[in-house]
């Protein structure tokens, strides 16, 4: 597969098919594998790093999940390709700064996606809509069985699966869900949220992941810590967290629905009129709209369809995203006038507010 | 106090550092301190500094700088970066690493998936515990036949294993 067909449709987790989460958009886990007797990524010499990539990429390629997938090297790619992979969450940052000697295999599906050689060896994720965690864990558990019997994983009886970064050695699993809080955003409760989360073990991450800022409302909630709890324990107290967020940030709309009815209702309108009728809008500023009209759908302002556009366009309008589309490299000040352009066209389609 | 290393101005900087299980002093003036990169404790390691200064009877109660042997991957390269060279590095610098690990997880015990292959042999292993607990009894007992029989069995299952 090309990486223009894999391009043209958005991936699983943002289409209009899919069991939708009105806060949850998506749940994410990764698993982070090595090779026994060989050097990790960041310590090993190309010359290794090829030799690994060698041994692995043609057993992830022959898996029947991975039929009619996008294989490619990292040096294969553009800085544009690469960046567009991040925006999609499809490879980390860190992946996108590889070259020789890594690559990424992604299933057509957009739900799959195998890094080889980035920090570890191997880091398989698996990104599902909604709000189901232990299902999106067996997507990518079945992935890591098929490849276990075929390659030779460090593993120590006592320390788990062993990892390039000692924070990650165990389970070697990230889980994660992408939550959109606007609720505890407007009702200024949200740092206060987030500290507590933070304080039982789990982190709080903007839209990228570590050290990126929180955009358009929406979080990442992972688990910190992956030795000492088997999976589905971790998974367990994850999910009871989410459901927490959940139902704090249902209390928060519902309360500002009862007293605030207006400030929404004008937020949601300014959204939509600027969205509208802007000819310059940078990337964080359309995410925040994008995140208020979402807010709209959820209380029923506008109809369910509007949620497709809204998430087609979290894509559309990112950087890298545009960049691509316009096959030629952009200004930034060049980039915010083809977003505003990209947002109205797609935003055509999309119903008024209501007028009361 | 003067300092370790010009001798001639005062010290005003006083390091401690533990280096395997000995405790190491040595004290400093501002020049020095900052000729040496004490100032930033990141790029700073006692045992190089005294290295750096021939300070020959205790440089040799300082441990040879441990190398993967695996990989060749060493400590320092450790602080460096945060990561690792290979998957040996656990053994090579477990002490280095037990506490750290204490701290960043939940528990010291891996309990999630294991890969088929290991879990062949973690049943061995289980099988083995379980026979030598067994000839120890016998042995205490008295009972020479059966320990001899488990002696046997326990020989066997090792030599499946390697």
């Amino acid at each position: 597969m090309k990486i223009e067909a894999l391009l043209a449709n958005p991936g699983e987790w943002l289409s209009s098919g899919g069991d939708h989460h009105p806060i949850v958009i998506s749940s994410r886990v990764r698993l982070a594998r090595n090779l026994a007797k060989m050097p990790f990524p960041g310590w090993a010499k190309k010359s290794e790093r090829i030799r690994i990539l060698e041994e692995i990429k043609p057993e992830v390629e022959v898996l029947p999940e991975m039929s009619n997938s996008f294989s490619q090297q990292l040096n294969e790619l553009s800085a544009t390709e690469k960046q567009v992979l991040v925006e999609r969450h499809l490879i980390s940052r860190e992946h996108a700064a590889k070259g020789m000697g890594s690559a990424v295999v992604i299933n057509s599906a957009q739900t799959l996606s195998i890094m080889v050689n980035e920090e570890d060896h191997l880091r398989m994720q698996a990104i599902t809509c909604g709000f189901d965690l232990p299902q999106t864990f067996q997507l990518i558990d079945r992935i890591d069985t098929m490849l276990e019997s075929q390659l030779d994983f460090a593993f120590d009886e006592e320390l788990g699966y062993l990892t390039a970064c000692p924070t990650n050695v165990g389970t070697g699993m990230r889980a994660s869900a992408m939550v959109h809080l606007p609720g505890l955003v407007l009702s200024e409760q949200i740092n206060q949220v987030v500290n507590s989360v933070n304080k039982i073990g789990l982190a709080v991450r903007g839209l990228y992941g570590e050290g990126t800022e929180a955009m358009g409302n929406l979080f990442q909630v992972s688990n910190q810590t992956t030795l000492g709890e088997k999976e589905d324990q971790i998974i367990d107290r994850l999910n009871k967290v989410i459901e927490t967020l959940i139902q704090r940030e249902n209390q928060a709309r519902t309360n500002l629905l009862d007293t605030r009815r207006t400030m929404l209702m004008d937020q949601v309108g300014r959204a939509y009129g600027i969205l509208n009728y802007s000819y310059s809008i940078s990337s964080k500023e359309a995410l925040n709209l994008l995140s208020v009209l979402r807010l709209g759908i959820d209380l029923g302002f506008f109809p369910e369809q509007g949620r497709t556009i809204i998430n087609k366009l979290l894509l559309d309008t990112q950087p890298a995203h545009l960049q691509h589309v316009s096959q030629q490299k952009l200004a930034a000040d060049e980039r915010d006038h083809l977003r505003a352009d990209t947002v109205r066209e797609q935003l055509k389609s999309f119903p008024k507010p209501p007028n009361t | 106090m003067i300092c370790d290393v010009c001798k001639t101005h005062p010290a005003t900087v006083y390091l401690t550092q533990i280096v395997d299980g000995n405790m190491k002093k040595i004290n400093l003036c501002e020049s020095c301190s900052k000729e040496k990169g004490v100032s930033d404790p990141t790029g700073f390691a006692l045992a190089d500094l005294l290295l750096g200064m021939g300070e020959t009877q205790q440089v040799e109660q300082l441990p040879p700088t441990e190398h993967c042997p695996v990989c060749g991957f060493t400590q320092t390269d450790f602080k460096k970066t945060g990561r690792l060279g290979c998957s040996d590095c656990y053994e090579t610098f477990d002490e280095v690493l037990a506490s750290l690990i204490k701290a960043m997880h939940k528990g010291t015990q891996h309990t999630g998936k294991v890969p088929t292959r290991y879990s062949r042999n973690l049943a061995r292993t289980d099988r083995l515990n379980e026979l030598r607990r067994h000839l120890d009894e016998a042995v205490s007992n008295e009972d020479y036949e059966t320990a001899a029989n488990l002696r046997d069995e326990i020989r066997q299952l090792e030599n499946d294993r390697n």
